[in-house]
């Protein structure tokens, strides 16, 4: 049960920390200045290259040594990792939204920024959720490379405690059952939103 | 006519996209309260001009001045240029996350940081004003393209704009609906409203226009009143282009 709790926590606060991160990159992907879509390039491209295993790995060798823990490591790890990709939906999002949105609030006024915050953004956050939640559910199941740097989430307790009993078998089938659940639920979860939110489209 | 003051003077000016000269050498001049139609065939530059009075493209060269004022991007706020001088779209562009209310206030609430209520009291006023009084809590996907044209006209109107730019209002609607819309703009024209309006709809012209303006190739070809311009052309350009559509 503790397992299931940490794999929860990695999973939520590395999609939230990869969901500002990955707003960020994906600002400066839209950006007009090229050395800002360079470095979300590169920062894209390298994220998006490499295992996810290797970058938890880099994290917790790096960063172990400064005395952070193997939780925030793993965090840090999924978080900079969903980023990337996140940076890529909502650059996607963004961009869908029609011109004129912006151009009719231009017109009323309104500055980019505030144009982009009361205007399009809302708009690209609504077309977002569904990549979104794919991207949580993707992130819920990458938790579990968590366990390779000895985080007690569900996956790591689902082996130690198999091999401990011998019942290897048996307690991969639980822990796969696990995941399966939280996925269902969570699933449910996002068409409930998307669902509540449907209503002003055009 | 009486000397009424000059709300758009337009000298010299010159677009490009790429290798497409669009606008050359453009002059016009649109005085307080009247009503200028453009006409002209697609691709002739009109809404290309429209689009360049509220610096939505921004020109290459010649002056513009609004109302008194000579208007250059890197000297004037153009978001304070802009809530002057109104715009309504062919695809209207209204806000879908946004009721019909919330997309008249939002700009006079969130950039001339009016009092909500007040800016509700007055977004009301307009919707009832352009026939829509009981759709304010529809959202814009529930409206006909009629409606959502005059909510549109509304949100421009909230900001109290003294110039109002139309680009083919009536293109994207349905024959049945387009005389709603002309009916709301001839409304506003008839209360003094400066009027920019470029439009395939002859008949508008000829009834609410002061001045028409024939525009081919990114030039001015012809302007006049609409009698001389529907009954009696100069320009054999003008001819043929009415020709073709009346």
């Amino acid at each position: 049960m503790k397992g299931l709790l940490l794999t929860l926590q990695i999973t939520v606060v590395s999609v939230l920390i990869g969901t500002v991160v990955g707003l960020l990159f994906a600002f400066f992907k839209l950006s007009n200045s090229k050395i800002l879509n360079w470095i979300a390039n590169v920062y894209i491209a390298v994220i998006r290259g490499t295992p996810l295993i290797v970058q938890i790995f880099f994290f917790y060798f790096g960063l172990s040594e400064l005395g952070i823990s193997s939780y925030w490591c793993a965090t840090l790890g999924l978080a900079l990792h969903n980023s990337a990709y996140i940076a890529e939906i909502f650059r996607g999002s963004i961009q869908s939204i029609n011109k004129g949105q912006l151009e009719a609030g231009r017109s009323l006024g309104m500055s980019t920024p505030l144009a982009m915050r009361r205007i399009v953004l809302p708009q690209a956050f609504r077309r977002a959720l569904p990549p979104l939640g794919n991207q949580f559910i993707i992130g819920l199941k990458d938790s579990s490379l968590a366990a390779f740097i000895s985080s007690s989430e569900l996956f790591n307790v689902a082996t130690t405690q198999g091999s401990r009993t011998f019942e290897e078998m048996t307690y991969l089938l639980i822990v796969a059952i696990y995941y399966l659940v939280l996925v269902l639920l969570f699933t449910l979860l996002v068409n409930r939103l998307e669902g509540k939110i449907a209503g002003g489209d055009e | 006519m009486e000397q009424r003051k000059v709300m758009i003077k337009v000298n010299n000016l010159n677009k490009s996209f790429g290798d497409l000269h669009v606008l050359k050498d453009v002059d016009i001049e649109v005085h307080e309260q009247d009503v200028v139609v453009l006409i002209g065939a697609s691709g002739s530059g009109k809404s290309t001009l429209l689009r360049c009075l509220n610096y939505l493209e921004y020109k290459e060269s010649g002056s513009i001045t609004i109302d008194g004022k000579v208007i250059e991007p890197d000297q004037t706020d153009l978001n304070k240029v802009r809530q002057e001088v109104g715009m309504v779209f062919q695809h209207f562009n209204l806000f879908p996350h946004k009721t019909v209310l919330e997309n008249v206030i939002e700009a006079p609430v969130m950039v001339k940081k009016i009092p909500k209520d007040k800016a509700v009291e007055e977004g009301r006023a307009l919707l009832k004003k352009v026939g829509l009084a009981d759709k304010e809590d529809v959202y814009p996907s529930k409206l006909s393209g009629g409606q959502k044209q005059r909510v549109a006209i509304a949100r421009s109107l909230a900001m109290k704009p003294k110039i109002m730019l139309f680009d083919e209002p009536t293109s994207a609607l349905d024959p049945e609906l387009v005389g709603e819309v002309l009916s709301t703009m001839k409304d506003l024209a008839r209360e003094g409203m400066t009027m920019l309006v470029v439009t395939h709809e002859m008949g508008f012209a000829r009834e609410a226009a002061d001045t028409v303006v024939y525009m081919h190739d990114g030039k001015i070809v012809e302007k006049g009143t609409p009698s001389d311009i529907f009954s009696q052309p100069k320009n054999q350009r003008t001819k043929d282009f009415l020709g073709t559509i009346l």
